[in-house]
């Protein structure tokens, strides 16, 4: 399976007993990574290296209903509040996710029904299992769920996104059940909701500290339950097809989507998850084929790439 | 084609009206008075709701529901459908010493498969159907002809004649014995509307209903119901593709076909058919004795000859298959032809076979029916909640037998499709999933119907020159083993493009 090598390799440095203060990129030299633990293009708060005093912004993110939202970028909230209404558009804004979305179940659909014992050949495997969607969006992946049997919960930060999540949830008897709030994780975490799975697609790119945004996911899991994020790695290649061929000449997105410095790369993915208790189980990649159009599952996690996790049983 | 026939409900199927009766029987009151099929505004809603609605039961409806019914990803999904015959609803089954019914299909490997995977070829088993594995074409011009065998390709069968009604009520035993949740309307579909939503407008009332964006059908008598996915299955003039407003192109061909059942002196298990300046005659064996017969010629003499005496109709048919209209041809014994010697090495054990006259016709066994013939494709498999499968999509020219396999490939194809939606919890009227069968079928369908175009078209001239190049092309192909291979495994429907794949 895809980063066996590199999951096992990153298995090897975070191990409690390896307590390296040296930085670890001179252990290993990995071929599109500066430094592991800075992003150097970022504007956001750096994350304090391993083995230090208590990192700062644990002290910032105390429940204080002021500061709850800390992971929400305002910039990023209205770019997707201003194309709302194009989200059930089949070939509007959003039809790279419409087109990928029956990929990316494919993954979640094997992953999870392996994970909770469920026959992969049943109708509605997820039945009786409860999973958020964290940045659902108009719900182009909690419909999906909810027809699998689970009993979604879908959260965005932007209301526009849920009104129209759970108008077009309405048409469809089998999704009218979808529960639809506008609100954020580290909200959930202090209603303390706990899910059996917790997904995020698409949406550490966006977030403003995704450190902290794994720690709300995490919290928001029950012990053993399961994780899967999806986004886009930092490497050249996503730079050229994610933003250039995509914003700029194909026009897929609208242009200003992505930025390029939020992307996360699979390395740093999993050792943040690895901070928020959950461990990487297996990453996958999400290749489009220009020729059929048609994206399909690979190992190949240069550019757009998709991690499942479970939650370290306490 | 008996799901094209309409049936006036007569008043035996009145009970079963009173039996079947749904919850909109006082909305359908409204709808008779009315006129008119204004969609019910009321909110009480207690229309059922399916997710397949498949308009027409005839054999390739009922394929497509036995296929959902068979797959675990689709068992559950609730299945309605809509056709008028009551044979549907009728328990009597089809007894042995029933005459054959001229309505026959030839069903291909691929379909036998299909059939078998379905589990409803054990039910196909236990009535009449007959095996043949050897077939002979060749012309009235008699300077060629072909052998095809089963035995060329290591298989046992070419296909096999099953009678259309034995098809239709295998599949509909093999539903009835799996516990899918189906219900047959025998009723006519009326209309049909399809909700459109505007998330963004918000006036509409109807986007806040559960139903909101479902088809909803209405049907000849008074019936409602809404559904996911209406699966347009009701032939050649199919009504569902007229109301979702999907062009076709096509030609009417100036050939009409005669079929009957004849019984003949011995059985064999090989199929015939020569081509006559009017068209082909084919001889399909039945088993016991009893033959099939599809005769393509022009719309005065399929008149004529369906309404002759039986004496000079058999007379006819004789003349067709034996020596009238040309000499038989000449049976290859030495060489071949030298030119293609070299290609003796890799012969098929049919091309050393001498040319065989086929059964003498003693007897007709049935009632002559005429069919006009034409061409028709439909310009889009699909639109919006709704798809096209079997003759409502496509329809050829019966000279290889192709049409209604053609018709089990889509249903096989869609169920796929429908299971592979539902595996990943997609909404199963929606485009993007119904355009795959679309992209998977139309390639496929277009090819054969090419081809069989293409044949038809010449085989329809007499002209010289061009006869001896079809004499030609029956030699290359007798004996040149891997374009008949070729050709035999792409017309058993294992190879779903004609090209060396």
């Amino acid at each position: 399976m895809a980063s066996k090598l590199l999951l096992s390799q990153l298995r090897n440095i975070t191990r409690p007993t390896h307590h390296r203060l040296i930085n670890p990129n001179f252990i290993f030299p990995l071929k599109n990574q500066t430094l592991i633990h800075s992003r150097p293009y970022s504007d956001a708060p750096q994350p304090p290296p391993v083995g230090s005093k208590p990192p700062p912004t644990n002290a910032d993110s105390a429940p204080t209903h002021k500061k709850i939202s800390s992971s929400l970028n305002q910039a990023e909230l209205a770019k997707f509040s201003a194309i709302a209404e194009t989200w059930w558009d089949a070939e509007g804004p959003f039809k790279p996710l419409h087109v990928m979305n029956p990929t990316r179940l494919a993954f979640i659909r094997s992953t999870l029904c392996r994970h909770f014992g469920k026959d992969p050949y049943s109708a509605k495997p997820f039945e009786g299992l409860k999973f958020v969607d964290v940045g659902c969006g108009g719900g182009i992946l909690s419909e999906p769920l909810a027809r699998m049997g689970a009993t979604v919960t879908g959260i965005d930060a932007v209301e526009k996104n849920i009104n129209i999540a759970q108008l077009h949830a309405d048409l469809d008897p089998g999704t009218s059940s979808i529960e639809y709030l506008c609100t954020t994780a580290e909200k959930l975490v202090e209603e303390q909701r706990k899910f059996d799975a917790v997904l995020a697609l698409e949406v550490i790119e966006h977030v403003a500290e995704p450190a902290e945004f794994c720690k709300s996911l995490s919290a928001l899991t029950v012990s053993g339950g399961a994780n899967v994020i999806s986004t886009i790695n930092r490497s050249m290649r996503a730079y050229a097809t994610a933003i250039v061929v995509a914003e700029y000449l194909l026009h897929w997105l609208p242009k200003g989507t992505h930025e390029w410095s939020s992307f996360l790369t699979p390395e740093e993915l999993v050792l943040i998850l690895q901070r928020a208790s959950i461990s990487v189980q297996e990453m996958a990649g999400f290749v489009y084929n220009p020729l059929t159009g048609k994206w399909s599952l690979s190992d190949d996690i240069s550019v757009n790439f998709i991690a499942y996790g479970t939650k370290n049983t306490e | 084609m008996n799901r094209a026939i309409v049936r006036r409900i007569t008043p035996s199927i009145r009970t079963w009206r009173s039996t079947l009766k749904t919850f909109c029987s006082d909305t359908s009151e409204k709808l008779h008075g009315s006129h008119g099929d204004k969609a019910v505004t009321d909110s009480t809603d207690n229309v059922p709701q399916y997710d397949v609605a498949i308009v027409g039961g005839g054999m390739v409806g009922m394929a497509l529901a036995c296929s959902l019914a068979s797959m675990p990803l689709t068992k559950h999904l609730n299945v309605a459908i809509i056709d008028s015959n009551p044979a549907l609803l009728a328990r009597d089954s089809i007894k042995k010493e029933d005459a054959p019914d001229p309505r026959v299909s030839t069903v291909t490997p691929a379909t036998i498969s299909f059939f078998k995977g379905m589990g409803a070829w054990q039910y196909v088993q236990l009535h009449r159907h007959a095996f043949f594995d050897r077939m002979q074409v060749w012309d009235y011009t008699g300077l060629a002809y072909t052998r095809y065998s089963a035995r060329d390709v290591g298989k046992a069968v070419l296909g096999c004649v099953v009678e259309n009604k034995v098809l239709q009520r295998s599949l509909l035993s093999c539903m009835e014995d799996s516990d899918v949740k189906k219900k047959i309307y025998p009723s006519r579909l009326n209309s049909m509307t399809l909700h459109k939503s505007s998330l963004i407008s918000g006036t509409d009332s109807i986007s806040s209903k559960p139903s909101g964006s479902l088809a909803k059908l209405n049907l000849s008598n008074g019936d409602c119901l809404y559904a996911k996915l209406v699966v347009g299955a009701d032939g050649s003039k199919s009504h569902v593709r007229n109301l979702a407003g999907i062009s076709t192109t096509g030609w009417k061909y100036p050939q009409n076909a005669i079929i009957c059942t004849v019984e003949h002196t011995e059985d064999s298990r090989c199929a015939w058919q020569r081509f006559l300046r009017t068209g082909p005659i084919a001889l399909l064996p039945m088993g016991d004795n009893y033959s099939n017969i599809v005769w393509t010629m022009d719309p005065q003499q399929a008149a004529d000859r369906r309404s002759m005496n039986e004496t000079d109709f058999l007379k006819a048919v004789n003349d067709a298959l034996d020596d009238g209209h040309g000499p038989h041809p000449q049976s290859e014994r030495m060489g071949g032809g030298g030119i293609l010697a070299w290609l003796r090495s890799d012969e098929t054990s049919s091309a050393s076979e001498p040319f065989e006259v086929p059964p003498r016709i003693t007897k007709l066994a049935s009632d002559r029916m005429v069919f006009p013939l034409s061409l028709m494709h439909a310009n889009n498999y699909v639109s919006k909640r709704v798809v096209l499968i079997g003759d409502a999509a496509h329809t050829v020219h019966p000279l290889a037998g192709q049409g209604v396999n053609l018709g089990f490939g889509d249903a096989n194809s869609l169920s796929k499709v429908i299971a592979e939606g539902v595996a990943v919890g997609s909404d199963i009227g929606e485009m993007t999933l119904l355009k795959r069968y679309e992209s998977e079928r139309k390639a496929a369908n277009i090819a054969m119907m090419a081809i069989l175009d293409g044949f038809q078209k010449a085989y329809s001239i007499d002209f010289g020159p061009l006869n001896v190049l079809r004499a030609a092309a029956f030699h290359g192909v007798n004996y040149i083993s891997p374009l008949k291979k070729n050709i035999i495994s792409y017309a058993s429907g294992e190879q779903r493009l004609p090209i060396f794949t």
